[in-house]
């Protein structure tokens, strides 16, 4: 058939043949449908923001674990004679060894007022927020999403009960409890740590045990209440009810219908959490509530840094806009997720 | 210069979305008369409320007018300033919604809610407009209309609530009213009063009123004409006995045999139409209801049908009705 | 109402017991006390000390002690401070944390609501964009960064404002500022996010039906639904200028609550640290409550139980 000028349109008889399903097939085009998964992904990877976030995420985390391996200096080594170095700037002992032809690293974010290498320690810092910032969330999952789908699933005065303790440690100053939390077991937590059968608490350090034990013990409320009201609600969908009616089991309805429909909420959420615990880690620490010395945090670094503001301001701006850096990667990129995964859920 | 109130010529609106252009008016053309019930029929997505909308200038975000000329009430609305439409809003012309539930303000008193609209367009003083919104309140059959004044709409029935509407709706008298799916909210019973009230004010008011329904139940009582539309497109339009006794477009046939007909005497099996609506971000080029219509002709893939007029006052778009028109062509030729 | 403002302050002198028992049993679990670190007394007249303020008691008996004096309005004597009352100290302190904080809230709220509506008015716009930015930042930036950069850059660096002491309106500038910034951020966010929700609801169709301009829809229509979210969270706020100061005060060197809470807990001030934490976490409760009934009176639909 030749291609027809819509303005001298001749109608033939063969136009008012009865068309075939396949020839009506052929307008309707459906767009294939996409899964859960591949949905939120295809959403996210196309999110600029949350990508470009994910990858300076990517970035410091590397800073933080791998390259202190390589580093040639160590985060609690004192170099004699290099102290409160400006950045890239070298000692007179360092000068003369280059001058005799050695290779000397240079100190890029300078030295400490203990000839510290600065550039180490902030990484190291940034390595112990990070820490934080991911057990203290996965901690915070744990108790929260198990509380919450508890308290959420059986209801009743189960449900009550939960929630009435949960309304009460929200209602809780929650800064005085955690200064007055960590304070207080800082002592014991170091006995402990010297006793047969817990030096692996010294490892990690009575600190940052309190910290986990401060989140462990306060921070969940948030996580569970969201857990709860997301578990309430797919408990009434339609879905879940025609799922019992065709005799699922309990085991299965959770399995199939509430955690596959919880487990955007539970990424995002916990996603979240990781910024707000290493807000708080770095509070903390900026107290001097935190990790204990040597051992750097990015709190303890900017709390340090401020003593010499007026001379030395990089010792402060260095932790304390990496810091910044990290909160609002993780902050972004957690936002990105809740976009993808759940485009209604706002807040 | 025009004997129409409402008079659509042409409309094209689309909605700029990230995905692309939407069209969702795609050349309709409409008219109501003075005192006239028209009623706008067709599936959600077919562009029923958008037509209501854009009369008032309220079409939504990213939604814009691309072509066509819109009159109302001797107003041209494509070159209208957004100042005019203001004053032309809630006073010549008003709309009630469909869910009544949501379409007043929670925080406010339904007197307060009323006397806003009477405030904003009459000269009436505070204590005058309160007067009114007592009479209106009287009028769309509320009882104890003081009590209801100083009460919240979380406190009202949803039939109570869709009566407040039709009260602010008529505060000022207005000659031409919008009613969108004034009733699909409601429960059956609650239906019949508010079609009922609607239609009394009518009588005792003399306004238009176009009504956008997706149920042939409601139009067919109340309505003078019924434009039926099908994806953006006006498909047919005629009386309401035209309409139901006539049916010439095979979607508004499909649509009457999926009501069921209590006069029918046997069991007659309803008939559902097929198949999903047309995506409108790449609408087909032929017939938009091609895809789903039992008699689709090759034709019907590729190109609109016009227009044919059947009676002065009915026209329907339907290469069937060409169809019929070249057969008979061809035996004349012959 | 009478039976809600009943409930709520059970539950109150509930959560505030139960906040004092875990602080008293939490403060002894530290080794030492308040006397140890004092080295110029002698054991023996460390003992007399001991035996004055009744901490030679075994735990559980001054806890009573304490409770029941509490339940009585006797907060004691401070232990370290000596000769002042714990309720001298609070009153002497709080007022310099209750200005700080209260005038950050105002600034916050004061600058945050309209922020965040003029961001959902322009949704998508450049404005939007800059305000997002701005509010994003806020919420990733941590109090001490704020406070410290702020003090480099405007105190140290280019030293147009005082670093430390409240002693002038100017010196309020900084921590103010610092202590804001945060819920300023918050609030942008949250009422932003709640305007959009307001502006796409079927009311606002409504009022914009009646012929309003869009300045009255969004005024009287739209505000007062949006604004619900915020007074929400001015209960939370108020806890974080309150107990958030501790930063702030630390930083800018101010004598409040806070400074005096820190300095109690290392120095073992039992008596001060117990008051300190019943004080604050009444007057949140308090504030709490009040925001609840602040709620009610905007959105009648909200019933009190």
């Amino acid at each position: 058939m030749s291609e027809k000028n819509p303005i001298s349109f001749q109608l033939t008889v063969d136009d008012f043949l009865p068309a075939s399903d396949a020839e009506k097939q052929n307008l309707v085009q459906m767009r294939p449908s996409v899964g859960f998964w591949k949905d939120a992904m295809r959403r996210l990877l196309k999110n600029k923001v949350a990508m470009v976030s994910l990858v300076v995420i990517l970035v410091i985390m590397v800073f933080s674990f791998l390259i202190p391996g390589i580093y040639p200096y160590k985060y609690e080594q004192q170099i004699q004679g290099s102290e409160f170095l400006q950045p890239m700037v070298y000692s007179p002992q360092e000068q003369a060894r280059i001058d005799a032809g050695e290779k000397v690293f240079p100190h890029i974010l300078g030295t400490d007022n203990m000839g510290r290498d600065y550039a180490i320690r902030v990484m190291m810092g940034s390595r112990i927020s990070l820490l934080v910032g991911l057990i203290a969330s996965a901690i915070i999952l744990v108790i929260g999403s198990v509380f919450g789908s508890v308290a959420g699933f059986f209801g009743g005065w189960l449900d009550l009960i939960m929630m009435r303790i949960v309304d009460i440690i929200y209602t809780v100053p929650d800064i005085l409890l955690i200064v007055l939390i960590s304070f207080s077991i800082k002592k014991p937590l170091e006995n402990l740590a010297e006793t047969q059968g817990f030096q692996w608490l010294q490892i990690l350090g009575p600190n940052l045990i309190s910290i986990f034990l401060v989140f462990a013990l306060l921070y969940w409320v948030g996580m569970a209440r969201i857990v709860r009201s997301q578990v309430l609600t797919l408990k009434q969908n339609e879905y879940v009810t025609a799922a019992r009616a065709l005799g699922a089991s309990n085991g299965r309805i959770i399995r199939k219908h509430l955690l596959t429909n919880c487990i955007g909420t539970l990424i995002v959420t916990t996603t979240l959490q990781i910024p707000s615990a290493i807000f708080t880690e770095s509070f903390l620490s900026f107290l001097g509530l935190g990790v204990a010395v040597p051992l750097p945090s990015l709190g303890s670094l900017a709390s340090d840094g401020l003593n010499g503001l007026n001379t030395y301001p990089y010792l402060l701006l260095a932790p304390a806009l990496l810091i910044c850096l990290i909160i609002l990667s993780f902050n972004l990129f957690g936002d990105g997720l809740r976009d993808a995964f759940d485009p209604k859920m706002k807040s | 210069m025009n004997e129409y109130l409402v008079d659509v010529r042409n409309e094209r609106l689309s909605f700029f979305t990230p995905a692309g252009e939407v069209k969702a008016l795609n050349d309709v053309s409409l008219f109501v008369r003075q005192g006239e019930v028209l009623g706008i029929v067709g599936e959600s997505g077919s562009g029923k409320s958008v037509t209501a909308y854009s009369l008032m200038g309220l079409t939504a975000h990213p939604g814009r007018l691309v072509g066509g000329d819109l009159y109302f009430n001797g107003h041209h609305i494509n070159e209208m300033k957004e100042r005019d439409m203001r004053k032309m809003r809630g006073n010549e012309v008003s709309i009630i919604f469909q869910d009544p539930m949501t379409s007043l303000n929670p925080v406010y008193t339904i007197g307060n809610q009323i006397v806003e609209v009477i405030l904003l367009h009459t000269d009436k003083n505070r204590q005058q407009a309160h007067e009114r919104a007592r009479e209106l309140l009287q009028l769309v059959g509320i009882n104890e209309p003081d009590k209801r004044l100083k009460q919240y709409p979380h406190e009202l029935s949803g039939g109570m609530r869709q009566r407040v509407m039709i009260a602010i709706a008529l505060a000022c008298e207005p000659k031409l009213l919008l009613a969108d799916e004034p009733t699909t909210a409601l429960d059956v019973t609650i239906q019949a009063q508010i079609l009922e009230l609607m239609m009394d004010l009518k009588k005792k008011l003399g306004m238009s009123i176009i009504i956008i329904t997706h149920d042939l139940g409601v139009v067919a009582g109340m309505c003078d004409r019924i434009a039926v539309m099908y994806a953006g497109k006006v498909v047919e339009c005629g009386t309401t006995d035209e309409i139901f006794y006539h049916p010439s477009h095979e979607y508004t046939k499909g649509l009457l045999q999926s009501i069921p007909n209590l006069n029918e005497r046997e069991h007659k099996r309803l008939v559902p139409i097929e198949g999903m609506p047309v995506d409108m971000l790449n609408p087909p080029k032929g017939c938009p209801f091609a895809p789903r219509c039992g008699s689709c002709m090759k034709i019907c893939l590729k190109q609109m049908p016009d227009y044919t007029q059947l009676s002065d006052t009915h026209y329907s778009a339907c290469w069937l009705l060409d169809k019929a028109k070249f057969e008979s062509q061809g035996d004349v030729q012959a | 109402m009478i039976k809600y403002i009943g409930k709520r302050v059970i539950l109150a002198a509930f959560t505030i017991f139960l906040v004092a028992t875990i602080t008293f049993f939490l403060m002894n679990l530290v080794p030492g006390g308040p006397f140890i670190s004092e080295k110029s007394i002698s054991a023996q007249a460390q003992a007399a000390l001991k035996a004055k303020y009744g901490l030679d008691q075994p735990l559980i008996v001054q806890y009573k002690n304490y409770m029941v004096n509490a339940v009585q309005g006797d907060f004691g004597l401070s232990l370290k401070q000596r000769g002042r009352t714990v309720a001298e100290i609070i009153s002497s302190k709080f007022p310099v944390s209750a200005k700080l904080g209260g005038l950050s809230v105002l600034l916050a709220l004061l600058i945050g609501i309209p922020l965040g509506s003029i961001a959902a008015m322009n949704r998508g716009k450049w404005i939007d964009q800059v305000i997002i930015v701005i509010a994003t930042c806020g919420i990733a930036f941590p109090s001490f960064v704020i406070c410290t950069v702020g003090l480099y850059l405007f105190g140290v660096y280019l030293g147009w404002l005082p670093t430390m002491g409240l002693t002038t309106p100017i010196h309020y500038i900084l921590p103010v500022f610092a202590l804001s910034f945060y819920p300023m951020a918050y609030i942008t966010r949250l009422m932003r996010s709640s305007m959009l929700d307001v502006i796409g609801q079927d009311y606002m169709r409504t009022a914009r039906a009646k012929g309003l301009s869009q300045f009255v829809s969004l005024f009287k229509h739209a505000l007062r639904n949006a604004i619900l979210p915020v007074v929400t969270y001015v209960g939370p706020m108020l806890a974080y200028t309150l107990t958030g100061s501790l930063i702030v005060e630390k930083i800018f060197v101010i004598p409040g609550l806070g400074g005096q809470f820190v300095s109690s807990i290392i120095n073992r001030d039992y008596t001060v640290i117990m008051g300190t934490t019943i004080f604050l976490a009444t007057l949140i409760i308090v504030m709490n409550t009040l925001v609840d009934i602040a709620y009610k009176l905007i959105d009648p639909r909200i019933q009190l139980n």
